[in-house]
């Protein structure tokens, strides 16, 4: 039985070194021709995983399963899956075109055949002037288009990129990033993306996996992920999120009143099935980009406004916004995104004292 | 210098000379260079003389009269064999050091147990004095009744100091060997054959050069350790040993030049095959 198709189940999947656990009981599934991103800092177990998807790897526990089929013991081509690995690893001793077609040499093609093959690949990736040359020649761009090509050529159902954007510089990163994705559309596979930056996960992706630890602490579209984090983990990973900690003093219905250092009382929409006891300490979210800011004189905030009183400790120009670090109290960071034009209007200047608000129910009680 | 810069003439007109200690470090530098390559160029010049050419200079004649009588005559010693079975040996001992040395480089990647063990015996045979390990090997031989030979006993102590060294050298080769290259030709669905012949050992291929040029020369020119190993018929180094005890003709210096011309085209081949390989993949680079 051959795999058909490219969607991934990864069912309770364990992976230990001696007394390291890798990965920690990871259930996950990713349709078929999807772009998922696994997203963490390293060492959580996200290259474990991919490496296990991959076949290089094998899972002490669990099962992994693609197209519907369980894959574990299987050598990778027969899985349909193939794999980009950081830094490419192209063999330095073959010509592009030889890299390309070199999963066709093993399996005994002809040299015509299997260069009629690399080279309409090499087409594909806008690489075809680029064919006789050596890897050596190449730069971080080429080599990676070429590292593509290699992979693509066994028709494979899903892509293994392991930190495929870490080798080159700024700009590129971000030219590349556009080129994976269309790259991703043109053939219609699975991409599983493994990436310790938020922004190219959450560029990239239909699904997000948020790991720590060997664990998922979140898997969602990219917008729920950055939005809507599930716990304080996921919200200070991503970033573009401040979380603030305080206690509950009451529940209203359909909102959670927080006491907090600095403030009358924060206002927190309850969240499906999060009903934390009175008293409790909770950490809740409020994005960056919806806090505004105002001089205390302006009077007090509106009804439905949070509000926190605090001191400005920095100003950092952006270009599009500009970024104002706030004192929270404690060594977490407090800040606001300031659009560019609206902070000029007002200019605050470093230790000034301001009011900093927003909409009660723009912020996010976490788990 | 060009008269388009009168400037830094001038310049360096006016600097002052250099320093008494480059002369003096220049001088050393010249002896050692004398003293390292005169005696062998005497003996190579003094190959070249006619019947009347004798031990020491001043030089007599101009021929080749001693190279033909190294080669005719049946009192020099049995030169030709000698060569014969040093090449042959040395041919044995380079092929199993290079297929010896490419393996434990393989397996010397990860740690296994008894590691440090192994590496360390085989640091031992490299400092342990080749004489005395050569009558260890040769005392073993007689004990077990095996007669001593050169393409057995001496072949194992050739290999106690070739094998390590050619290990070392593989060390320093696999420790810009990209296990990633391995795994990604795995990943394309290469078996483990494969992986080894079509990546590994093209990628490792000048290492592997070198490591068979350590192999070939180490044995070729070793003596200490062929003395007590190598059985009833002498090996060229033992040979010429010999020679230099009862012959007393320049033939012992046309000796001196011919293994000197061999070992040179033997390295002169292994740095042509270096060059050639690297040519190689030029050539398919360059052949757009």
């Amino acid at each position: 039985m051959t795999i058909e198709k490219g969607d991934i189940e990864l069912a309770g999947v364990f992976k230990r070194f001696g007394n390291f656990t890798a990965v920690d009981g990871v259930n996950l599934k990713v349709p078929d021709g999807a772009y998922c991103c696994f997203l963490g800092p390293s060492g959580c177990g996200k290259t474990t995983i991919l490496r296990m998807i991959a076949g290089h790897e094998d899972p002490t526990e669990g099962e992994i399963l693609i197209g519907g089929q369980n894959v574990v013991g299987m050598p990778p081509v027969q899985r349909r899956t193939a794999m980009m690995f950081q830094s490419y690893a192209l063999f330095p001793h073959l010509s592009v075109r030889d890299n390309v077609a070199f999963a066709l040499r093993v399996r005994g093609q002809s040299k015509q055949e299997r260069y009629r093959a690399a080279d309409s690949m090499l087409e594909r990736v806008h690489i075809t002037e680029l064919a006789d040359r050596l890897p050596g020649q190449l730069s971080g761009g080429q080599q990676q288009r070429v590292a593509l090509a290699r992979a693509a050529i066994t028709e494979p159902k899903v892509l293994l990129l392991d930190e495929p954007l870490s080798a080159l510089d700024e700009q590129l990163r971000i030219q590349m990033r556009t080129e994976l994705r269309r790259m991703q559309r043109d053939l219609g596979i699975t991409f599983i993306h493994v990436t310790h930056t938020q922004l190219e996960a959450i560029s990239l992706a239909d699904i997000v996996v948020v790991m720590e630890r060997g664990k998922i602490k979140q898997a969602a579209p990219a917008r729920d992920v950055y939005a809507q984090p599930k716990d304080r983990y996921v919200a200070e990973f991503l970033g573009g999120q401040n979380v603030l900690s305080g206690k509950v003093e009451r529940i209203n219905g359909e909102t959670v009143l927080i006491n907090a250092p600095d403030t009358e009382g924060i206002v927190v929409p309850l969240r499906d099935g999060m009903r934390p006891r009175d008293g409790a300490a909770v950490d809740i979210a409020v994005r960056r980009d919806d806090i505004r800011l105002r001089r205390p004189a302006a009077g007090a905030a509106a009804d439905g406004w949070n509000a926190v009183n605090t001191r400005v400790l920095a100003v950092e120009y952006q270009g599009m916004y500009v970024k104002v670090i706030l004192d929270s109290g404690s060594d977490r960071e407090f800040v606001a995104y300031v659009p560019e034009r609206e902070f000029f209007e007002t200019a605050f200047s470093i230790g000034e004292i301001v009011v900093a608000t927003w909409m009660a129910g723009q912020s996010l009680l976490l788990a | 210098m060009s008269n388009s810069t009168p400037h830094r003439r001038i310049r360096t007109l006016d600097e002052p000379g250099k320093p008494w200690t480059f002369w003096v470090l220049l001088a050393v530098f010249v002896a050692y260079v004398l003293a390292l390559y005169g005696p062998m160029f005497c003996i190579y010049i003094l190959s070249f003389q006619d019947l009347r050419g004798g031990l020491v200079f001043p030089m007599k004649g101009l021929s080749v009269h001693w190279f033909v009588d190294l080669f005719t005559q049946v009192r020099t010693g049995d030169v030709k064999g000698g060569f014969q079975r040093s090449i042959v040996l040395a041919a044995m001992v380079t092929v199993l050091t290079v297929v010896g040395s490419f393996m434990a480089g393989m397996a010397f990647r990860q740690r296994f147990k008894g590691d440090t063990v192994v590496f360390y015996l085989m640091i031992g045979s490299l400092v342990a004095p080749g004489l005395v390990l050569g009558i260890g090997i040769g005392m073993l031989f007689q004990y077990f009744g095996i007669e001593a030979a050169w393409y057995s006993s001496a072949l194992g102590a050739h290999l106690s100091w070739t094998l390590p060294f050619g290990v070392l050298v593989m060390f320093a080769v696999m420790a810009r060997f990209d296990r990633a290259w391995e795994e990604a030709a795995r990943d394309l669905g290469a078996s483990s054959w494969q992986v080894i012949r079509m990546v590994v050992i093209p990628i490792l291929a000048p290492g592997l050069v070198a490591v068979a040029l350590f192999g070939f020369t180490l044995s070729y020119d070793e003596f200490s350790r062929s003395l007590q190993t190598s059985g009833s018929l002498n090996t060229l180094p033992l040979e010429i040993w010999s020679m230099t005890l009862n012959v007393t003709s320049p033939s012992l210096y046309a000796l001196g030049t011919v293994t000197t011309i061999a070992s040179f085209l033997i390295i002169g081949l292994c740095l042509g095959l270096i060059a050639y390989l690297q040519r190689r993949r030029a050539r398919r680079v360059a052949g757009a």
